[in-house]
């Protein structure tokens, strides 16, 4: 039988979910980054091609990839904050509450995100 | 669980027993009044088991000598009461994660402690102390900075609670560093360069993740997490002056 790993245990705890998520969410916006730079690149090759790109963008698969583009952004700039904070302010944080602050904004982010496609599609 | 409501019960109790290597051992007791996990463990030893290693010498939270992983997360046994961590009666009792397991529940600290040496966390008084006391205000930032890590035990329950030590072997840990942010804040040490430098070089202060694991888990309610947030911002300062 083996003893019990702590990172397991460790999983409940919020820094390290937070730890986890800011580090997930920043993983996210290394691929959203190519693309990003990809479509601006297109540009340089005249307006059809990038107005082709944009086309895709309008696929409903992509919106929902968006909206979990714009709420990983959130999140791992709200997190950013965080660790910013506690390093250079010496904040003394309630470690539970401040992240799910943290976690409500990026949650929000996404939200409003989702309500401005809606207003668009209507 | 109330004491009243669980006295009387039987406990179900599995400890670790052998190294690295072994096997949980299952034992069965009556749970008791105000009972700590350390009269858990120590009954087991006078009783069914007396080869069960464990060290424990104060009972009263001061040496920290007992501390081990109750139920998953590392604790200091003596003031933590069974009532407070069973879980449906059974407690699960392991040597301390992070250092080599001597026997059953007993950890080799050599590294631990070797680790604050190595972060400079010893008093330096240089080449010519001064002969008369040094007169340090209670309600200065330093003194204050300082008051609020300097009462660690040396338990090894935040070096045991870190994921970083985890990943990384050669990270100083949570309590060495907590140890050197109270020195860079005291003001009659004449080490500070050397200390600064130790405390940033790899596996220093810059390792940390916040994950706040050690402050969490600390059963003095220290918070090695902002010491050590205290080092990076005095490593960033002496960087902006260009100081070594």
């Amino acid at each position: 039988m083996r003893r019990s790993t702590g990172f397991m245990h460790a999983q409940r705890r919020p820094g390290v979910v937070a730890s986890v998520v800011h580090r997930l969410s920043g993983l996210a916006l290394t691929f959203f980054l190519p693309a990003h730079f990809l479509a601006l690149g297109s540009a340089l090759s005249g307006a059809g091609k990038f107005e082709r790109f944009m086309n895709v963008t309008e696929n409903p698969i992509i919106k929902v990839l968006e909206v979990g583009l714009v709420t990983s952004l959130a999140v791992h700039l709200a997190c950013g904050l965080r660790i910013l904070a506690i390093e250079f302010l010496d904040l003394r944080e309630r470690t539970a509450a401040t992240i799910a602050v943290c976690f409500a904004f990026a949650l929000a982010s996404g939200l409003l995100f989702l309500l401005n496609i809606q207003m668009g599609l209507s | 669980m109330g004491h009243a409501a669980m006295t009387g019960q039987a406990l179900e109790v599995r400890i670790w027993r052998g190294g690295e290597a072994g096997a949980f051992q299952s034992f069965s007791l009556p749970t008791r009044p105000a009972q700590t996990v350390l009269d858990v463990v120590t009954e087991i030893q006078r009783g069914p088991e007396p080869d069960l290693a464990y060290r424990f010498a104060c009972r009263v939270g001061m040496c920290g000598s007992c501390a081990m992983t109750v139920n998953g997360e590392p604790r200091w046994t003596c003031r933590t009461r069974v009532a407070a961590v069973a879980k449906k009666g059974m407690l699960t009792l392991e040597p301390l994660r992070n250092l080599p397991v001597v026997k059953d529940l007993v950890v080799d600290m050599t590294t631990f402690f070797e680790k604050w040496q190595k972060a400079k966390g010893v008093f330096e008084p240089g080449d010519a102390p001064p002969a008369d006391f040094a007169i340090v205000k209670p309600d200065s930032a330093e003194r204050q900075a300082a008051d609020r890590g300097i009462e660690c035990i040396g338990c090894g329950i935040c070096y045991s609670a870190c994921d970083v030590v985890a990943w990384d072997r050669d990270y100083l840990g949570p309590a060495a560093l907590n140890r050197a942010w109270t020195l860079v804040n005291d003001v009659r040490d004449r080490g500070q360069a050397e200390r600064l430098a130790a405390v940033v070089a790899d596996g220093g202060c810059q390792s940390c993740h916040t994950h706040l694991s050690c402050t969490k888990f600390c059963p003095k309610s220290l918070a090695p997490t902002y010491a050590i947030a205290g080092l990076k911002r005095a490593a960033m300062r002496a960087a902006v002056k260009g100081t070594k």
